[in-house]
């Protein structure tokens, strides 16, 4: 944080005063006022560098002063009294030139270009009035790059405002993305063909002003912005509910784009997020529903067909057994519930899995410790992120965690004076010191490269370093596992910086398995409680709705498969879940094997759909509405983009509805999302704070609906003359104020429900100034998502006693297995997303150069792992940040079998 | 008259070794810093005599030095000299370095010593490869002498100067492009404020001074500020390299008074024009300096008088336009050399400079339009000091806005006649 006071200043634009905040950039503060300054290099994320040259504006000495000097409004601090004029001819002029200047290189292919219509570059060629071009001579040439499944390269249309590699090299921490060459040849892009290697780099497609980096996915079935309906969505592939985009064209799923919120995602999201997204459009989705036939094979089931099946398979079904999922609405999972009541509901997740996540959200809950948001993050000052991969498990919050470190340079630059939007000046001044993020870690992380501190260790060495930092932060905390002299130091140093940090940030995760690590993570920020100093406590958890799943009742899966153990079940729902990936197939056979009946309800084909008796497609995020709760409490709502045709594909919950009036006929149904939310705010209580928190599908802004479509939207009336001239009745959504129409409420509609950004002069993603009061502010109304979770700090927080469920010590020849998941795989649905799917690894083994020696193997040689009985054949990779005796093996990716991890193994070449 | 930085230095000959160089009186201006000096006063002292910069903008040494936080807790600092001479016709820092590196390197020790420098680094152009060799002898003499390295003379003062030979930019001798070369980074300028004297190498404290201006700072420690004033003519201070080239009988490099008429330079010292060449006009100081002529020959060569004719000294070494010489191709090749060294971090500069430079290429082939010479008198002014992001694209702008005021009919005449008339 800067030391720099803050206060409000007295500037004159155009002859008119302004009250702005001191030492923000002009340009800054401009645009928060909603002048039109057109710029290039400038990104409210990425601050001032002073490059493009377009931003400039005429600055005054004095009210006497009548010629005025050009200055770049981005690199100018606003200070009490400044005069300046946007409108003055000589500056202009200066900008239209700019503009030029760039266009004597740009290919003006914009009507094959993908960026075309929502282009910064077409924007601020309009703004700045330059028409006809005087230059007569050849254009530069470059070569394009193969730059993998995510983003397209287009290096003639780069207009060199070094947005990319700021935000890939600075921001993101890339390093395989660069300039090279010089003067009016300078190129942006790899040092060869290749697959960009950032885990964030789908942003360069929001970052380029122009069509230099375009979303390859997009292109395969590409629509102009203009054309396409929009719905506000939140992103399904992992537990921090990132606000996304979903555009749609011809009833399917075109592209995810950043939905702004200044508190979750900001500006940008990772790439399994943006790109995760093609699984709606995969060959194994589910298009109708299946009955399992005398022949034991499922064959499709006509539509009208359905009810009489579903009849018949409830009549007589006394106990019926709801097996809910992370991945699915809360509304979803409420139905399931409401239909099988309490004690026959059940998580769909392991027993490990159930306990951790419940342990986390009570500790979060009881303790009164902060829980951050991503934003909150950014600010923290020292920050301890113990066991958890999250550029693998929560990306988007490395990538938050990465802005930390730059507050130490803030504090540097203030007393040097440097504003701390002049980004480059920031760099270079800090550029000698170290952040203050400490990362304890069994694999390499992505914030290895900042960190002032990585200690790399198995799991239990992690533990044992964070019950030492507990005890000497505060002496009642307790005592620590036998540990080396050398994280005794390391302890010291770091529970010195925790203790004397005004803003520290303990962060861990659920995805090590290990209960012990979690409950020592958890007594470090006891005893920073007890020791008076308000630590924040960032938790991931697995999936989209963990957190959802985890505030209803119910029990684990391995709860289910007792019961199923003790009587017989009728019929077992199981609900957008493949079990197979939750829990040992033997457990999950077993659980099958004992019910009369199984329906599935889910998107994609998958193990468990193929033991279903009766399967019923459900529709995926983009087609339906529904409400997720992320890992930190915050309750959003994703609404329907696509109009899925295929009255086969029903939401789950839709599903669900069918099956209770079926089953109870006094049930009368719900009407739609809304009557569906209201059972389960006034059932259960801990959702009673969400009552009436998000607009209904009443809800109109001026009699009007929000409409999907921007005002530009073309051929309504064209779309399908190929087969019929007459307008179509527009589809109706029961669920949401939205309209299938570019007709509607014209002007920005409440935070949550942008469905695009879009704004006169403004047609590329930086219209978002208009939603805005100022750059990296809060969204205009108020950022979307409801934390609704009390706390419940009556009682102190407390310490854990640390139950080590682990491994322990290895027997002969026995390795200590923990789970290493990857961006790209790990998870579900995005995997069946073509662009990911080219992007995940072959299954791995990671091992030491002595374990794999000790074995007689060499790397890349194909081991046999046993756990528990489960033996799988996989690719050995060395890894020397491992210690001896430990090994990682990555998890859940396709064709991988269900581990239970942390587990003792072993490894043997054949 | 004297010639205090010329004074040992015997073209062809080796540069006097430290021994030699010591004998002969030189580093008894370090001697005298750093044993009977404050680092203050060694900054007051500079500042008092008046030391304007030699590597073309002239600003006042002393001052820039007085910049520098003083505190403990402000080091490191550094101090970088600016070898990296690649103005168009300027070899005068070459002339210092290849001739008595021992001058530059007393002089860097004193500077360093006053604002507290530990570090100090040579950049030096590529090209110059006798430099180097000398540097680096005389850099290694001076660490055997104890000038250099830990307990400099017993004063506790500690030093070390790293020769860095550069990988070849133009760009680079702008001291904050030549900070990012020196890091490692791409030869890009960072904008100012900050400067480097709160933020330079590496984030820390800095001073970047050029080889001609280093070279004086120990002569001035040793012989007072008086001195160094009176061996100017124009009271500035100091003496100056004042060198030429181009189509003159003698032309070459010579040490005299800061404010020698441009006469004095062309006629007595460079013999006036060779035999069938008329003078039409000169850059006085670099490539990037505007275009003066037969009028403003009675000026004297020092920063003010220069400037107030339209121009400026710069490096002070001048390049001359003969009648033979066509002007269009003269400013062509300067625009050329200037489109390519640009760094393309800013729009005017990477954009303008080559279509500029396409401009004169079609004037001077014969595939010359009157608008063109719009559209170039567009350009200078579009790349004003303040427009572009360092003063690369204005200093390029210099010999052409000049070029079309003196030689506007030249310009005319070769889109007329569709050809380059000096062909």
């Amino acid at each position: 944080m800067s030391l720099e006071i803050k206060y409000m200043v007295t500037i004159k634009i155009n002859g008119k005063d302004y009250s702005v905040e001191k030492g923000k950039s002009l340009l800054d503060v401009s645009l928060a006022l909603g002048f039109d300054i057109p710029h290039f290099c400038f990104h409210p994320a990425l601050g001032s560098v002073g490059a493009c040259r377009m931003c400039a504006v005429k600055k005054y000495r004095d009210a006497d002063d009548q010629k005025g000097r050009i200055v770049m409004s981005c690199m100018e601090p606003v200070a009490d009294g400044l005069i300046i004029s946007t409108e003055d001819e000589e500056v202009k002029t200066f900008r239209a030139a700019v503009t030029e200047g760039l266009m004597t290189n740009h290919p003006h292919d914009c009507p094959v270009c993908d960026e075309g219509g929502e282009c910064h570059l077409q924007d601020m060629t309009v703004m700045t009035g330059h028409n006809y071009r005087k230059f007569d001579f050849k254009k530069r040439t470059h070569k394009n790059q193969y730059l993998g499944p995510f983003v397209l390269h287009e290096m003639n249309r780069c207009i060199q405002c070094y947005r990319c590699v700021r935000f890939y090299r600075d921001y993101a921490g890339g390093k395989d993305l660069n300039v090279f060459g010089s003067h009016n040849h300078v190129y942006f892009g790899r040092f060869e063909d290749g697959t960009l290697e950032s885990e964030f780099s789908g942003n360069l497609v929001e970052v380029c002003p122009t069509g230099v980096f375009t979303d390859k996915t997009a292109h395969k079935h590409f629509t102009r912005k203009w054309d396409l309906s929009n719905a506000p969505s939140i992103c399904t592939h992992c537990s921090l509910g990132c606000n996304t985009i979903a555009g749609e064209r011809y009833d399917s799923l075109r592209r995810i784009r950043n939905r702004y919120n200044q508190e979750v995602n900001g500006y940008f999201l990772c790439d399994r997020g943006r790109f995760g997204y093609e699984f709606v459009n995969n060959e194994k989705r589910l298009k109708q529903a299946f009955i399992r036939q005398k022949n034991n094979v499922l064959t499709p089931l006509a539509e009208k067909e359905i009810v009489d099946k579903i009849k018949k398979q409830l009549y007589n079904s006394n106990k019926i057994v709801g097996i809910g999922s992370p991945r699915a609405s809360l509304e979803a999972n409420y139905s399931l519930l409401s239909l099988t009541g309490t004690d026959n509901f059940f998580h769909g997740i392991s027993e490990k899995e159930f306990q951790l996540t419940k342990m986390a959200l009570k500790y979060q809950q009881h303790s009164g410790v902060r829980i951050p948001t991503m934003k909150q993050m950014e600010n923290a000052d020292v920050t301890f992120i113990l066991g958890e991969d999250l550029v693998n498990t929560a990306p988007r919050m490395a990538l938050a965690i990465r802005q930390s470190a730059r507050n130490i340079l803030n504090e540097d630059a203030g007393i040097r004076r440097i504003p701390e939007w002049e980004d480059q000046a920031v760099r270079d001044l800090g550029q000698l010191s170290s952040s203050h993020i400490y990362i304890a870690s069994p694999v390499k992380d992505y914030l290895d490269d900042i960190a002032k501190k990585s200690f790399k260790g198995s799991y239990s060495d992690i533990t044992a370093l964070a019950a030492v930092i507990a005890k000497l932060i505060d002496k009642e905390a307790p005592e620590p596992p036998k540990h080396t002299k050398a994280i005794k130091e390391l302890a010291r140093e770091m529970a010195d910086a925790l203790k004397h940090a005004k803003n520290p940030l303990i962060v861990s995760g659920i995805s090590s398995g290990d209960t012990a690590l979690l409950q020592a993570t958890f007594n470090i920020s006891t005893a920073l409680l007890k020791s008076k100093v308000n630590p924040m406590l960032g938790i991931a958890l697995h999936e989209s709705n963990s957190m959802g799943l985890a505030l209803l009742p119910g029990e684990s899966l391995q709860k289910a498969s007792y019961t199923a153990k003790n009587e017989n079940i009728d019929t077992l729902i199981i609900l957008e879940n493949d079990l197979y990936r939750r829990d040992d197939s033997i457990l999950i056979d077993e659980l099958i094997q004992k019910s009369n009946n199984v329906i599935v309800i889910d998107t994609l084909e998958n193990k468990t759909t193929q033991k279903a008796d009766l399967l019923l497609p459900a529709s995926a995020f983009s087609e339906s509405t529904g409400t997720l709760v992320s890992n930190e409490g915050r309750a959003q709502r994703f609404y329907k983009a696509v109009f899925n045709k295929n009255e086969a594909v029903r939401d789950s919950w839709r599903w669900i509805n069918e099956l209770k009036k079926i089953h109870n006929n006094k049930f009368k149904g719900w009407d739609n999302i809304d009557s569906l939310f209201y059972s389960l705010t006034d059932d259960i209580p801990v959702f009673s704070n969400l009552k009436g928190k998000f607009p209904d599908a009443g809800f109109r802004v001026l009699d009007r609906k929000i409409p999907r479509q921007s005002i530009r939207f073309s051929g309504r009336t064209s779309m399908y003359a190929n087969l019929s001239v007459s307008e179509k009745k527009l589809p109706q959504d029961p669920d949401s104020p939205f309209a299938y129409s570019m007709e509607g409420f014209q002007e920005n509609p409440p935070s949550s429900l942008v469905p695009f950004y879009w704004s006169p002069g403004w047609n590329s993603v930086q219209a978002l100034y208009k939603y805005v009061d100022k750059a990296n502010g809060p969204l205009k109304g108020g950022n979307p998502g409801v934390l609704f979770l009390d706390s419940l700090s009556s009682e102190q927080a407390k310490y854990f006693n640390i139950t080590s469920n682990e491994p322990g010590i290895t027997g002969k020849d026995e390795l200590v297995i923990f789970p290493v998941y990857q961006i790209f795989g790990s998870e579900e649905l995005s995997s069946e997303a073509s662009g990911v799917s080219e992007r995940i690894k072959k299954p791995f083994l990671l091992l030491n150069s002595d374990d794999i020696t000790k074995i007689k193997a060499s790397a890349g040689d194909i081991a046999d792992l046993e756990i528990n009985n489960t033996i799988i054949s996989i690719e050995i990779v060395m890894d020397n940040n491992l210690k001896p005796g430990v090994a990682g093996v990555s998890v859940q990716l396709p064709g991988m079998p269900y581990l239970a991890l942390p587990a003792r193994g072993k490894v043997h070449i054949n | 008259m004297e010639k205090p930085l010329t004074e040992y230095i015997t073209p062809g000959s080796p540069p006097l070794s430290l021994n030699e160089y010591r004998k002969a009186g030189g580093y008894k201006g370090v001697d005298k810093a750093l044993k009977t000096m404050a680092p203050a006063e060694v900054t007051e002292m500079i500042k008092t005599s008046n030391l304007m910069g030699r590597g073309g903008a002239g600003f006042l040494t002393g001052l820039k030095w007085s910049f520098v936080p003083m505190d403990e807790k402000d080091k490191p600092k550094y101090l970088i000299c600016n070898a990296d001479e690649m103005e168009p016709g300027t070899f005068k820092d070459r002339y210092l370095l290849e001739g008595n590196p021992h001058q530059l390197i007393a002089g860097m020790i004193v500077a360093a010593y006053a604002i507290q420098a530990e570090t100090a680094y040579i950049f030096l152009r590529w090209a110059y490869k006798k430099a180097e060799k000398t540097i680096q002898k005389a850099i290694s003499e001076a660490y055997k002498a104890g000038y250099l390295g830990k307990n400099i003379l017993n004063t506790g003062f500690n030093l070390d100067i790293h020769l860095h030979t550069s990988a070849g930019r133009y760009i680079c001798g702008e001291e904050s492009a030549l900070t990012n070369s020196l890091e490692g980074k791409r030869a890009i300028p960072r904008a100012k404020p900050p400067f480097p004297a709160i933020s330079g190498l590496f984030g820390r404290p800095t001073v970047v001074n050029n080889v001609e201006t280093l070279s004086w700072i120990a002569h001035i420690t040793n012989k007072g500020t008086e001195w160094f004033k009176n061996l100017s003519i124009s009271g500035t201070g100091g003496t100056k390299l004042y060198g030429v080239s181009g189509r003159v009988k003698n032309p070459g490099l010579w040490e005299l008074p800061l404010g020698t008429t441009i006469r004095e330079i062309l006629d007595v010292h460079a013999g006036g024009m060779a035999e069938g060449y008329k003078f039409r006009g000169l850059l006085p100081g670099g490539a990037s300096t505007d275009f003066l002529i037969e009028d403003h020959l009675d000026v004297q060569m020092d920063f003010k008088t220069v400037a107030a004719v339209g121009s400026r000294m710069g490096t002070g070494t001048m390049i001359i336009l003969d009648d033979k010489t066509c002007p269009v191709a003269f400013v062509r090749n300067l625009e050329n050399f200037f489109a390519l060294e640009s760094c393309g971090w800013c729009t005017p500069c990477r954009e303008g400079l080559p279509w500029i430079e396409k401009i004169l290429g079609a004037i001077e082939e014969g595939r010359g339009k009157m608008e063109y010479l719009d559209t170039l008198k567009f350009q200078t002014k579009y790349l004003a000091p303040g427009h572009t992001f360092c003063a690369h694209a204005p200093g390029a702008a210099e010999p052409l806005q000049s070029g079309l005021k003196y030689f506007y009919d030249d310009f005319v005449r070769h889109i007329n006649e569709h050809k380059c008339p000096w062909r």
